[in-house]
């Protein structure tokens, strides 16, 4: 796990404070800031992978039924798979009703 | 939808992501997601030279990153000076032997305000030197990441901080700064415009730049919920009006002969593009119709000079 | 001693950089750095250097290409002065940052305005603080020598930082003096190929140049600091070793005739010669002088420069550059370096040979005349720029 900036000390501080791990902005959860979030009907999906390419945060990942799921760690909420979605197989709603 | 193509053709892209989550760009970032769609078009043997700006500042806050490939931001107006050394760096290390020879792409990557004002220089001085590698401007229309200042990549008319809509001047008072144009009249190899509402196309015309030698150039409109004043949920739908109402048209320069990938029987009213963006709304109609015709007469040359191409 | 050459400085300059077998040399041209710039392209042209040499469309871009190739792991070189260093100062600091080990030759000119093509140091002045180990080097010799130190010392992997060679303009760039070149086997003893310690390759990907938030920005200051800090030892090992290998021994500090001396000249560059000159006329007359060149100007070499002023009563130190405001910065340096010690020397300050005027070795005589006037009075210091028409 890395550390919070305001944690580091000098001396652990690579040379030129390079990153030395590739794509570890993935342990950050972008997924606290969305008030939204995507809600899938299995039934009207089919399966062509627009939500998941039109994502901007990668939220979206092929699961072993053949579906795309959403990541909501990551989701910020922007709505861009409910509005691409062909056949309106997703919805946004509010985060708060459902149960976490 | 009237995207040319079969809607399935997604699920033949890599399924691999080379920038990751977890970056910081806004809700509905369509300049994160040209990101993302690059990335699968170049795979892992690239080197990644960025200007600063949103794309910058996102997805590098020390001590985390979102890139997966090897990544160097030095400054504002200098990417595609960086991107030449790193470049001229890999043809002589692996003259030399230092490095084993394989094919590694060498990109430079940034905004309107580093590629149109501050970095024209630069990317002018890489394209004459003839260098291989790639530059891939991410157009939002404005200096989005310093908050919404106009640059002159900024459309005629739009409202921007620092070319307000007011009671004497209305927005952006000059036209659009035509960067491909710029790029084609170095006489490099290939220029192409592309949009992340087209991602197929997108990826192909990088995967394309990327194989050819000699310099390319990429144009990406980006559209920026948060600078456009637009829903986040509408980045591709707008990225998709831009392309038909010609605003943005999508075409390719291949050793100067222009190419349009996508024609339209009838471009759409240009209204239902900025209606949906409240840096238009102060627009008058007989404005939107000036800018309309301006918009339609740039669109036949276009075509002109396409045809020529054939 | 090997046989000498009669060569023009800036070719030597360049010379050396063919022999430190460097990747990539972007060039910019400005006078007075032309004659470096123009021989590498011969070199490479000619094929005698195999190189990426490319004239690029400004000198922010020069050093930004040598940025690029650098940490893909090229040994790389540029050389610019006055105007050009100021475009590309924003870089400098840049480099340092990201700790890569540019060798970078100042050709040392006066900074406009008014526009001036002559020698002083306001263009190094302008990036005291930009983060490089810097040397001036005072004659011909000194340069040539200087590029493969440079090298050696920025690529050690506990250093890892970019260096500035000062070779004062015209005066040294443009004049033919005696250089005994090395030969290639002994400098490829000296300076093996670079070991980058950390490089853009798609097999290890790193992110360089990542944005830093106040929580964590002091603790790269403070890294950046002690590294060019703990940079000292290495700059005396390289010397020491450079030494064994050629028999000239370069050190931070150097004394000439300073034993017993009561006012001793401070001088950085190529006056430190015509000073000796002065110093040597001095001395005939029984007057107690002596002169301290300062070759390492970054990182301050506080100690050695201590010890070297044990005893000395009056420092005349020379400024060949004025902090528009406040006074010679070398100067300044000099005072910070001694705050703290029990026994003060009075500092005098001249500000002298500024754009291109030339400095005699009289002249350098009535400096020592006019400060031990001065210190006659009981002043503790003193500051005139020198030779002023009034």
């Amino acid at each position: 796990m890395t550390k919070p900036e305001s944690e580091w000390t000098w001396k652990e501080l690579p040379p030129g404070t390079t990153i030395l791990e590739p794509g570890n902005a993935c342990q950050y959860r972008t997924g606290d800031w969305k008030t939204l979030k995507p809600v899938l009907n299995k039934e009207l999906c089919i399966h062509c992978g627009l939500c998941y390419i039109f994502c901007p945060d990668m939220s979206y990942a092929l699961n072993p039924e053949g579906y795309f799921i959403v990541d909501l760690f990551y989701c910020k909420g922007c709505g861009i798979c409910a509005k691409e979605c062909p056949t309106g197989a997703i919805t946004m709603v509010l985060e708060k009703e459902e149960e976490k | 939808m009237t995207e040319n193509l079969n809607v399935y053709a997604v699920r033949t892209l890599t399924q691999k992501e080379y920038f990751s989550p977890g970056h910081r760009a806004c809700q509905g970032c369509a300049e994160a997601l040209a990101v993302r769609m690059v990335g699968k078009a170049l795979g892992r043997n690239v080197i990644v030279a960025s200007a600063t700006g949103c794309m910058e500042v996102v997805s590098s806050p020390i001590p985390f990153t979102a890139w997966r490939v090897p990544w160097l931001h030095v400054a504002f107006e200098n990417a595609a000076a960086v991107a030449s050394g790193i470049e001229s760096a890999l043809k002589v290390l692996m003259r030399k032997g230092r490095v084993p020879s394989k094919k590694i792409v060498t990109i430079a990557m940034a905004g309107d305000g580093g590629t149109a004002d501050i970095g024209l220089q630069a990317l002018s001085g890489a394209l004459e030197r003839g260098h291989n590698f790639t530059y891939i401007c991410t157009d939002n229309e404005a200096y989005m990441n310093t908050g919404i200042q106009r640059s002159s990549a900024t459309p005629f008319g739009a409202s921007t901080t620092t070319s307000p809509a007011g009671k004497v001047k209305m927005g952006q008072t000059t036209w659009k700064k035509n960067m491909p144009a710029i790029a084609a009249a170095h006489n490099i190899p290939y220029v192409a415009t592309a949009c992340p509402s087209y991602p197929i196309d997108l990826i192909q015309k990088v995967k394309k730049a990327a194989n050819i030698e000699g310099p390319a150039y990429i144009h990406i409109l980006s559209v920026c919920p948060t600078g456009w004043r637009s829903a986040p949920e509408l980045s591709i739908k707008l990225g998709r009006l831009s392309v038909e109402t010609g605003v943005f048209p999508l075409y390719e320069v291949e050793n100067g002969k222009y190419h349009l990938n996508m024609d339209f029987p009838k471009l759409k009213p240009i209204k239902e593009y900025m209606k949906l963006q409240g840096r238009f709304r102060h627009l008058t109609d007989s404005m939107i119709e000036e800018i309309e015709k301006r918009v339609h007469k740039e669109y036949e040359e276009l075509k002109e000079k396409a045809k020529k191409g054939v | 001693m090997g046989k000498r050459i009669g060569m023009e400085v800036s070719i030597a300059a360049a010379e050396a950089v063919k022999q430190c077998n460097v990747d990539v040399i972007s060039a910019y041209p400005i006078t007075p750095q032309t004659h470096v710039v123009e021989h590498l392209s011969e070199l490479v042209a000619n094929g005698e250097m195999d190189a990426e040499f490319f004239c690029v469309e400004s000198e922010h871009s020069a050093l930004s290409v040598c940025v690029g190739s650098e940490a893909t792991g090229a040994r790389s070189f540029t050389c610019t002065s006055s105007q050009g260093l100021a475009l590309m100062s924003e870089i400098t600091y840049i480099a340092s940052a990201l700790r890569l080990p540019i060798v970078m030759i100042i050709a040392n000119r006066a900074l406009s305005g008014p526009i001036s093509i002559w020698n002083d140091h306001s263009d190094v002045m302008s990036i005291r603080d930009c983060g490089w180990i810097q040397f001036f080097a005072e004659n011909g010799q000194d340069v040539y020598d200087q590029v493969f130190c440079a090298y050696r010392l920025a690529e050690d992997k506990e250093v890892l930082l970019p260096v500035i060679i000062n070779m004062d303009g015209f005066t040294l760039s443009h004049v033919i003096e005696p250089i005994e070149l090395i030969d290639q086997e002994k400098i490829d003893q000296f300076l093996p190929a670079y070991k980058p310690v950390l490089s853009l390759h798609p097999d290890r990907p790193v992110t360089m140049g990542g944005i830093a938030l106040p929580g964590i920005f002091t603790e790269t200051k403070k890294a950046q600091e002690v590294a060019i800090q703990s940079s000292m030892p290495k700059i005396l090992e390289t010397w020491k070793a450079f030494g064994d290998m050629t028999g000239r021994y370069y050190n931070p500090v150097e004394t000439y005739k300073t034993e017993d001396a009561e006012t001793v000249f401070v001088i950085m560059g190529s006056y430190g010669e015509t000073a000796s000159v002065a110093v040597d006329m001095m001395r005939e007359e029984g007057r107690s002088v002596g002169l301290i060149k300062l070759r390492l100007w970054r990182p301050f070499p506080f100690e050695e420069f201590k010890k070297a002023t044990l005893g000395v009563k009056q420092l005349v130190v020379i400024d060949r550059a004025v902090s528009v405001g406040a006074r010679g910065p070398v100067a300044s340096e000099v005072k910070a370096a001694l705050y703290g010690e029990d026994q003060r020397p009075m500092v005098y300050n001249f500000v002298a040979g500024l754009g291109g005027r030339d400095v005699a070795p009289q002249d350098f005589i009535k400096m020592v005349d006019k400060a031990e006037i001065e210190i006659e009075e009981g002043n503790k210091e003193g500051y005139e720029i020198y030779g002023v028409r009034e």
